[in-house]
């Protein structure tokens, strides 16, 4: 019986904590005897290390210890992790793959000092040519890693084990019908590049990890996504077992994928273990542009249709720019390959998807997890084969797009995924087919939609409990990581609507692996379906014991206000704890290595549209959006106001990455790393109205019919855009962000 | 505390934190939000460290100030105020309430920066238009981008406080 628990907007548990600012996130953190690491870091893009000099970093007075590669090694004989591969060293080890690797590290009482002498460490190296571009990397003769080394957790990354003189760290490919004869026999082909550049997620609090040495284990205080993949990882570099390192994660400030798998925490426990003391390291602004970013890529997509504006074959390759270490650019790759050809019903259609090692810093998972980068290739081009064949811009897609009954190019059929109610919602809240005011002297306005699609990352387990306080009080232990997104909130509500309490009664608790179960991470939007799962098992496994307990006890049943009573009858007392746990995989079939083909790739999709006005000032190639409408197919919303500030939040990151930021990098340097330089959206970079709109719909084998939403509204921004901005001054971007420089360029280049 | 080789200009002083008379041995390099952690003071927060962010806003003698760009010695004989002095009676302010109400916040990171400058927005100015609002907190930053419900919060304190 529903009790209005899920589908109800709960204010956020830790509401009070943010407003007064005290809210707990590691960056507050402090312990007895705790030492400050700065990182001394390469630079060089690519280089063999002759030698590092210490000796008068060491000498300052106040430092405790100075510490290179050579010394982890001591600890860890072979001192390297990765997600997919173990590439990445703890330090730098016989060379170099980017500016801003990690090569030493000062540990100090005082920070200031730590990082005063990180600047007394002199470092000599032979410089090694290097690879910048990711269209370069495929057949450079600067190839970054010797010898390729996957972590044995993926096994269909075996097959690459020990591979030299390659950058190609994984490569996917996807053959459906016969794509050939289908270009040979369309009546138009357009083939473009698109392309996107390297960002950073920029995380207000940055990246910050604390290992303190105790009970013979280590307990590592961290600002992570992934604290059961930290442990396990953890444990792995030092030879133990799991259950001597544990993690704790507090709030995040901000992750948005940053702060995935292992970032500082393999540094601090290394560091911490060879002094016998805590050591915390707190990255700068500036360092986390260092640490990791999003990949840089370019799309050649080549399109076959005919005279009416049917799709008949499509060809993809994507190349990732994945910088100097895997970390989970292989994943982005396949995953995010498999929907390259964007949600279009296309009978013919082949698939190249290349992650490749450069001398960049490491990119990784960001907020879409690829999704950006390929929407932004499809709508765009959609767009322009549109304008060719004089076709409204709806109507082309309303045209191609994948009902639900069809499969995608993999074969895994689109259930629960509504596009083409997604794109007609957007059309609607656009009244596209109604008149629209193009501008007219130096303002020229334009309208654009675009809409994408996202598979979960799969296969992926979560695990929660459940206990039951003798008073009837709840807690809920999971290893999710509230980073802003609710999910502490959203979660307790589950608990509430199955156990029939309020959800503000219920208990989170933090993520801490001495007590909170595995979950694989909180990353892609998977945590509202996967980890709403195991909350769901959880909370009804605690609801069978309980009944179980009132028949002992000799009650015909038990409500949210009776349980206490149940356990003074048992335990004579107000003594007892009932536990309730539940774990969560959902079934998955990988593709075919010679096809890429699989039924089921995904346990769900997403599916975000995006609409947008603009205006253009041909003086200035400023471009303002005056509108920005993100629709989100996220089945039944467990918060609905939460799940708002999740639409709105990611269009208008997206905006940032769309319309202002770029990592400048000048011979792998990365030259504005630093808020002065490097702008992200603030008050006056956003849009006057913004629409959000929940598309009425239900994940029907979703938690309470639901389904994740933290990157939904990301997809279609950037090509929305540029479609508004080609029809407001018929000019069309292909490479990201759209500046006004560049726009002003481009309409130069259109009138000359 | 063991020496350093920056301890040059180490200087006992006192201050006024949030209405209270205290005394503190500051070093010559601490700035402003180094002083306070040390007075287990966490709302304001260093994050992009050249003042453009917002994060650290704390008010010197009543003036909002980048508690990463100010030296904690200038403070001596001055008066700081920080989030914690909003709920000093332990109950919300009005602005710390409007942005609960109104779910203005995602990590929470920057909240107490923007809660700080909403407060000196609508000391200044009681009844601010959209565009005032967004002009007088450009230089306060929201990786989450929270920017639509902080405006709403806005115009809900705004109104509160007007009665």
């Amino acid at each position: 019986m529903p009790n209005g628990q899920v589908g109800r907007s709960v204010p956020r548990h830790e509401s009070a904590e943010k407003v007064t600012g005290r809210a707990e996130y590691v960056h507050n953190l402090s312990v007895a005897g705790m030492l400050h690491l700065k990182v001394f870091r390469s630079t060089v893009a690519h280089g063999r290390i002759l030698s590092i000099d210490t000796s008068e970093a060491e000498a300052m007075p106040g430092v405790h210890a100075v510490l290179t590669g050579e010394d982890i090694r001591k600890l860890v004989a072979e001192p390297y992790y990765g997600p997919a591969f173990h590439d990445q060293p703890v330090l730098a080890l016989d060379k170099v793959r980017y500016v801003g690797e990690p090569v030493a590290v000062v540990a100090a009482r005082d920070p200031y000092v730590a990082a005063a002498a990180a600047e007394l460490i002199f470092a000599e190296y032979e410089e090694l040519p290097a690879v910048d571009d990711e269209i370069e990397a495929m057949t450079s003769d600067a190839v970054v890693h010797d010898e390729l080394r996957p972590a044995g957790t993926f096994p269909d990354l075996k097959h690459l084990d020990g591979k030299r003189d390659t950058n190609v760290a994984l490569d996917y490919h996807l053959k459906r019908g016969d794509p050939e004869a289908a270009f040979a026999a369309a009546d138009h082909v357009f083939e473009h590049e698109f392309r996107t550049q390297p960002v950073m997620h920029v995380p207000l609090e940055p990246m910050v990890s604390l290992a303190v040495p105790e009970q013979g284990g280590l307990t590592i205080h961290t600002a992570s996504q992934s604290p059961s993949f930290v442990r396990s990882e953890v444990a792995r570099l030092l030879g133990w077992a799991e259950n001597r390192v544990r993690v704790k994660v507090p709030y995040l400030g901000g992750g948005f994928g940053a702060k995935l798998y292992i970032k500082l925490e393999a540094l601090v426990a290394c560091v911490a273990l060879i002094l016998r003391k805590p050591v915390k390291l707190s990255l700068t602004m500036e360092e986390q542009f260092y640490t990791i970013t999003k990949h840089a890529s370019t799309f050649r997509i080549k399109t076959g249709v005919n005279k009416d504006g049917r799709i008949t074959a499509r060809h993809c390759a994507v190349y990732w720019n994945g910088g100097a270490y895997a970390d989970i650019g292989p994943r982005v790759t396949q995953k995010s390959g498999f929907t390259a050809p964007g949600p279009y019903n296309i009978e013919n259609v082949e698939i190249e998807s290349y992650a490749l090692y450069t001398n960049r810093p490491p990119a990784g998972a960001f907020r879409g997890f690829g999704i950006p980068q390929l929407v932004w290739a499809y709508e765009s081009q959609i767009d322009v084969i549109a304008d060719e064949l004089g076709l409204d811009r709806v109507a082309i897609r309303r045209l191609n797009l994948l009902d639900e009954t069809d499969p995608q190019a993999t074969g895994t059929p689109m259930k629960d995924a509504p596009v083409k109610a997604v794109l007609e919602r957007v059309a609607a809240l656009m009244d596209w087919d109604g008149p629209f005011d193009t501008g007219q002297g130096s303002i020229r306005r334009g309208r654009g939609v675009a809409v994408g699609f996202k598979a979960s990352i799969s296969p992926t387990t979560s695990v929660a409990n459940v206990t039951v306080a003798a008073d009837g009080s709840c807690s809920l232990a999971m290893s999710t990581v509230d980073m802003g997104q609710g999910s502490a909130t959203a979660h307790s509500q589950i608990v509430a609507e199955v156990l029939g309490i309020r959800a503000e009664d219920v208990r989170v608790v933090n993520p801490d692996t001495d007590v909170t179960p595995y979950d694989m991470a909180t990353l892609g939007s998977r945590s509202t379906y996967h980890m709403g799962h195991a909350v769901r098992l959880a909370a009804e496994d605690a609801r069978a014991k309980l009944d179980a307990l009132a028949g002992e006890v000799g009650r015909d049943g038990w409500d949210g206000n009776s349980i206490a009573s149940l356990f003074l009858a048992r335990y004579g007392m107000q003594a007892g704890t009932i536990t309730g746990s539940g774990t969560y995989m959902p079934s998955y079939a990988k593709p075919d290595p010679a096809t890429g083909f699989s039924d089921n790739i995904t346990p769900f999709w997403m599916v975000g549209g995006t609409g947008i006005e603009v205006e253009v000032d041909t003086e200035t190639g400023k471009a303002r959006i005056t509108k920005l409408i993100s629709v989100g197919d996220l089945g039944k919303p467990l918060n609905p106001r939460i799940v708002e500030t999740q639409l709105s939040g990611g269009a208008l990151m997206q905006v940032g990455l769309t319309m202002l930021e770029d990592m400048a990098l000048d011979g792998g340097q990365v030259t504005n790393a630093s808020f002065s330089d490097y702008k992200i959206p603030g008050f006056a970079d956003i849009p006057v109205e913004i629409v959000n709109d929940i598309l009425p719909t239900e994940q029907r084998d979703g938690p309470f019919g639901a389904k994740g939403v933290g990157e939904t509204a990301t997809f279609g921004v950037a090509p929305a855009l540029a479609s508004a901005i080609h029809q407001a001054v018929g000019v069309r971007v292909t490479s990201l962000p759209i500046t006004p420089e560049k726009l002003f360029r481009l309409m130069q280049e259109r009138t000359a | 505390m063991e020496s350093n080789a920056m301890e040059i200009g180490r200087k006992r002083m006192a201050f006024t934190l949030n209405g209270r008379a205290v005394e503190a041995d500051v070093p010559s390099y601490w700035n402003l939000v180094d002083l306070l952690r040390d007075f287990d003071l966490f709302g304001a927060r260093e994050s992009c460290g050249i003042g453009a962010c917002g994060c650290c806003t704390v008010l010197v003698d009543g003036t909002a100030m980048s508690g990463c760009l100010t030296l904690a010695q200038t403070v001596e004989g001055k008066a700081v105020t920080t989030v914690e002095d909003q709920d000093r009676d332990g109950t919300l302010s009005v602005v710390q309430q409007a942005f609960v109400d109104e779910a203005a916040f995602q990590c929470g990171f920057c909240t107490p920066g923007f809660v700080m400058m909403v407060g000196e927005l609508l000391k200044e100015n009681p009844e601010p238009s959209d565009d005032e609002v967004r002009s007088y907190l450009s230089g306060n930053l929201c990786r989450c981008a929270t920017y639509p419900e902080i405006l709403k919060a806005v115009r809900v304190a705004a109104s509160r406080l007007r009665g």
